[in-house]
């Protein structure tokens, strides 16, 4: 390489300059809004009259303070970080996956049939089983869109967000109906749509003693590696991003496009239906209860993972990282809230705005950076950049 | 050299000196030309000889470096389309601006003050159109949605535009290129209609014949400058031909190459036809043939069906017709990875978009064809090492210059990048090479470092097919020369005993003498 290199001291090579404006873009641009986002959020809880100091305090210390704190986080983490696995994947291959959380739902749905059916499966055999149903419920769901955006170039935002509606209508459903609790006489506890309670065998271990810390925790983390692995060490994830970025030249290439873009939501899709079984089987109930919404058993993760992707660069293992610190947001909101004594509102207001900080700097960033890295445009030359959300949606507006 | 104008009539437009560059480029240099009342004037050129430069800047969309622009003896400025449509000028582009969910009342009426404030007035807009349909026998529905119309009829709805505003001189760019033979007769009997009411209208086309039926004078540009202007009666399609494309002789052509030798024909095409994006059929009937260690260029006004030819034996877009063979192996029903099994090598005409992926390395891009390979992935898995060392050797043997493997691509320089495409192209040892607009758009340097490695390739016994819209290129690379126009080849010459001014002819639509035969004897 570096004989490569010195026989190329010709005038025409492009020199590496080192660019400033890339650099403050690439890293400190997502930091920097969240804590523009935080500031916001600190005006808010100052109006309600408490001091915005000793609620951040209280914020962060709830959640990432000491051993316990951290564990919830952790566990909070957990569908975030699948989801925006997920969302990695099928936005590397510019498919907008919105349906994240009828896809966790359906996951859910698959985990708990399993767990109904073969309840006295020894726990090695039962809790790898139901979180593949997880990874086979999320898949079908992801795959549908996927097959109808490659193959009929159907909208996938349009359909994938009306999969969720009808993916929380087969949840009501099912767990309403087929799946409901018998096990308790309904005069007891009413028609409550739940159903029973799953067999031992089916739990995620705990991991350390005295927390949260599930089995969940560590299987995400390890997917976000693989996926990591999938996208930049494998033939196929080479495909899936050259895809991505340029549908005209993975055709000219010879790639399976329609195949590609297929599995792409497939995956993503599975990634959402393993994080929804972890939710069941990790949880403190563990039954899969519904009370008719999807956020009611999803808590918006399935929104929310697309943020925590966003702000992790598309990038798995960034993900990880991003993952944690919406996680942290979470339980801290709790812990802001307690000591604070502002309305749980103002908590998801600064959850939101920490999300419409991130989401607009991620598109003013993709424009500057444009302008910033792009020579003055060449005759016969045309370029494009790495997908961004609000670009894409333009794109398609 | 400027002619009588057809009964004298007053000049409207008169355009004195306009120069325009663009970065590497002298589009137009000092072009005089001028518009009289009541005529068609033609622009006539090969690609890139500033035909559409001059209408730009006329049209407000360019604004030229140096020269005048006088309408009715007035200098005005141009600045934008608006002003030159409050002008009265209008232009009818080669790409319709249309909206497509709009109805043609709609779509003529946008952008314009309604008689009722802010209501729309299509009853009076559709009154106007009908009006101005009856008038000049332009069968149009104000009612119907755009979408639904054919392209024919959206021609004419642009036309009914410009009248709607008062355009007085009508630019007409290529409009003939999209058009069924009956509806350039209908068109044409518009334009007739039009002039005998005197509009005036500027006409570009490539097309000889059409230009001599309907032009009042011709005006020939030819890299960037104004060669002649001429009337139609008074020049002969010959001397028109020679004035598009000069009469200099291509200066870059290395030591006389001994005779092609006759090798085996690796890629055979067989009555192919092909349809375009628009649903038409843009190739009509190709065979040809390309044998080992020769060069057969394809030349050709753009838009007379090269590029789809190019794609379909790419396998990029699906014949409806017709067969293909490289080395023997049909190539029906195979995607772009089945052809290059077949032994093809591709280089496509447009690089950024189809050739490379700007935001992938240099090496990804040099693997993205056959990153499948066995040698480049071992169950799923990259393997780093090996990509690295082939990639550092492409690099090195096709001199791609590059600050390193991990660049991405949209930072070289677009001959680099040629040159990136040819390496991976080449790596599979084709037997075939397909080679679209080699060096458009490449430095001098880079262009004759492709052209020697073209050569080099040919010599060693592969079968190599250029498409170029550079007459010289074609001239200087090829052993073969194929002419096509309007989805046909309509003549071959070699490329040692032909002249620029025969091509000219053909390129321009007029056949050599044994025409089609030319090509079907040496196919067959």
């Amino acid at each position: 390489m570096r004989r490569l290199l010195a026989s190329e001291s010709n005038a025409s090579i492009v020199a590496p300059a080192v660019n400033w404006r890339r650099i403050a873009l690439t890293w400190f641009a997502l930091p920097l809004s969240a804590v523009g986002a935080l500031l916001v959020g600190a005006l808010l809880i100052a109006a309600f009259g408490s001091n915005p100091i000793s609620g951040y305090h209280a914020l962060i210390n709830g959640a990432f303070g000491g051993g316990y704190a951290l564990s919830s986080t952790a566990v909070k983490a957990v569908p975030l970080l699948l989801v925006g696995v997920g969302i990695c994947i099928s936005f590397r291959a510019n498919v907008l996956n919105i349906g994240g959380e009828g896809q966790i739902a359906m996951g859910g749905l698959a985990a708990t049939a399993t767990a109904l059916a073969v309840p006295h499966l020894p726990a090695v055999l039962l809790v790898p089983l139901v979180l593949l149903a997880g990874v086979g419920g999320g898949f079908v769901w992801g795959a549908v869109p996927g097959f109808f955006k490659a193959y009929f170039n159907v909208n996938e935002i349009l359909s994938t967000i009306m999969l969720n509606l009808v993916a929380v209508q087969l949840m009501n459903y099912l767990l309403a109906g087929p799946m409901i609790d018998t096990t308790t006489p309904f005069a007891v506890t009413g028609k409550i749509p739940q159903t029973r309670l799953l067999s031992k065998n089916a739990w995620l271990p705990i991991i350390v003693h005295g927390t949260q810390l599930h089995l969940g925790v560590v299987i995400a983390v390890a997917v976000a590696l693989l996926a990591y692995v999938l996208l930049w060490q494998t033939g196929f994830g080479f495909r899936l991003r050259a895809v991505g970025l340029s549908r005209e030249a993975a055709t000219y290439a010879g790639m399976p496009v329609k195949r590609t873009t297929t599995l792409a939501l497939a995956l993503s899709g599975a990634f959402c239906g393993l994080a929804g079984a972890i939710l069941v089987f990790g949880g403190i109930s563990h039954r899969m209860v519904t009370d008719g919404s999807l956020t009611g058993f999803t808590g918006s993760a399935g929104f929310n993972g697309i943020v925590v992707a966003l702000f992790g660069g598309l990038n798995p293992l960034w993900t990880i990282v991003s993952a944690f610190l919406f996680g942290g947001l979470l339980v801290g909101g709790t812990a802001l809230q307690g000591a604070t004594g502002v309305p749980t509102d103002l908590v998801t207001t600064i959850e939101g705005l920490v999300v419409i900080f991130v989401v607009s700097i991620d598109f003013l960033r993709r424009r500057a950076r444009v302008r910033a890295e792009e020579p003055p445009e060449r005759p016969g030359t045309r370029t494009r950049t790495r997908p961004g959300l609000l670009r894409l949606m333009r794109a398609r507006a | 050299m400027v002619a009588k104008g057809p009964g004298d009539a007053p000049v409207v437009l008169e355009m004195q000196g306009i120069t325009k560059r663009f970065p590497g480029v002298l589009a137009n240099d000092h072009v005089d030309f001028d518009v009289r009342s009541g005529e068609v004037h033609t622009l006539f050129g090969e690609n890139g000889a500033g035909k559409s430069t001059l209408m730009s800047i006329l049209y407000g969309l360019h604004r030229a470096d140096e020269g005048v622009t006088l309408l009715d003896g007035e200098p005005v400025t141009i600045g934008s389309p608006a002003e030159a449509i409050r002008l009265g000028i209008g232009m009818i582009h080669q790409h319709f601006m249309l909206v497509p969910t709009l109805t043609v009342a709609e779509n003529v009426s946008l952008g314009l003050a309604s008689t009722r404030g802010p209501l729309k007035d299509t009853r009076r807009v559709s009154q106007r159109i009908e009006e101005l349909s009856s008038a000049y026998g332009i069968r149009v529905n104000p009612a119907a949605a755009v979408w639904q119309l054919s392209v024919g009829e959206r021609q004419r709805v642009e036309i009914i535009k410009a009248l709607y505003r008062e355009a007085r001189l009508l630019i007409l760019d290529e409009p003939t290129a999209v058009l069924t033979p009956g509806e350039v007769d209908d068109l044409f009997r518009v334009l007739a209609q039009m002039r005998s009411d005197g509009r005036s209208m500027v006409f570009i086309s490539h097309k000889l014949r059409e230009v001599l039926a309907l032009s009042d004078r011709i005006t020939v540009l030819r890299a960037g400058r104004n060669v002649g202007t001429v009337l139609p009666a008074e020049v002969s399609e010959e001397r028109l031909a020679e004035l598009m494309v000069g009469r200099h002789i291509g200066a870059e052509r290395p030591s006389p190459q001994g005779p092609s030798p006759a090798g085996e024909a690796l890629l055979r095409v067989r009555d192919l036809v092909v349809r375009g994006d628009r649903g038409a059929d843009t190739v009509t009937g190709v065979s040809l043939d390309v044998r080992a260690g020769e060069i057969v260029g394809i030349a050709g006004v753009s838009g007379n069906g090269q590029r789809e030819l190019a794609e379909a034996i790419a396998c990029l877009r699906s014949p409806s017709r017709g067969t293909i063979r490289v080395g023997g192996v049909d190539l029906a029903g195979r995607n772009a990875a089945g052809a290059r099994r077949a032994g093809l090598g591709f280089v496509p005409e447009e690089r950024m978009r189809d050739g490379v992926i700007g935001d992938f390395s240099v090496s990804e891009n040099l693997m993205l064809v056959d990153a499948a390979k066995a040698a480049f992935s071992r169950w799923g898995f990259l393997r780093g090492r090996s990509i690295r060392s082939y990639c550092a050797e492409r690099v090195s043997t096709f001199d791609v210059r590059t600050p390193g493997l991990e660049t991405p691509t949209r930072n070289l320089s677009g001959g680099n990048i040629q040159k990136l495409i040819l390496a991976r192209e080449l790596s599979g040892n084709p037997k075939v090479l397909l080679v679209a607009q080699p060096t458009r758009g490449i430095d001098v340097a880079a262009t004759r470092y492709i052209h020697e490695r073209l050569r080099e390739q040919a010599r060693k016994g592969i079968a190599v097919l250029v498409v170029s819209e550079d007459l010289d290129e074609v001239i200087n690379l090829a052993d073969r020369i194929l002419v096509m126009y309007e989805g046909r080849i309509i003549g071959e010459a070699g490329a040692r005993t032909t002249t620029r001014e025969a091509l000219g002819l053909m390129l321009a639509g007029v056949a050599a003498a044994p025409a089609g035969a030319a090509a079907g004897s040496s196919a067959g």
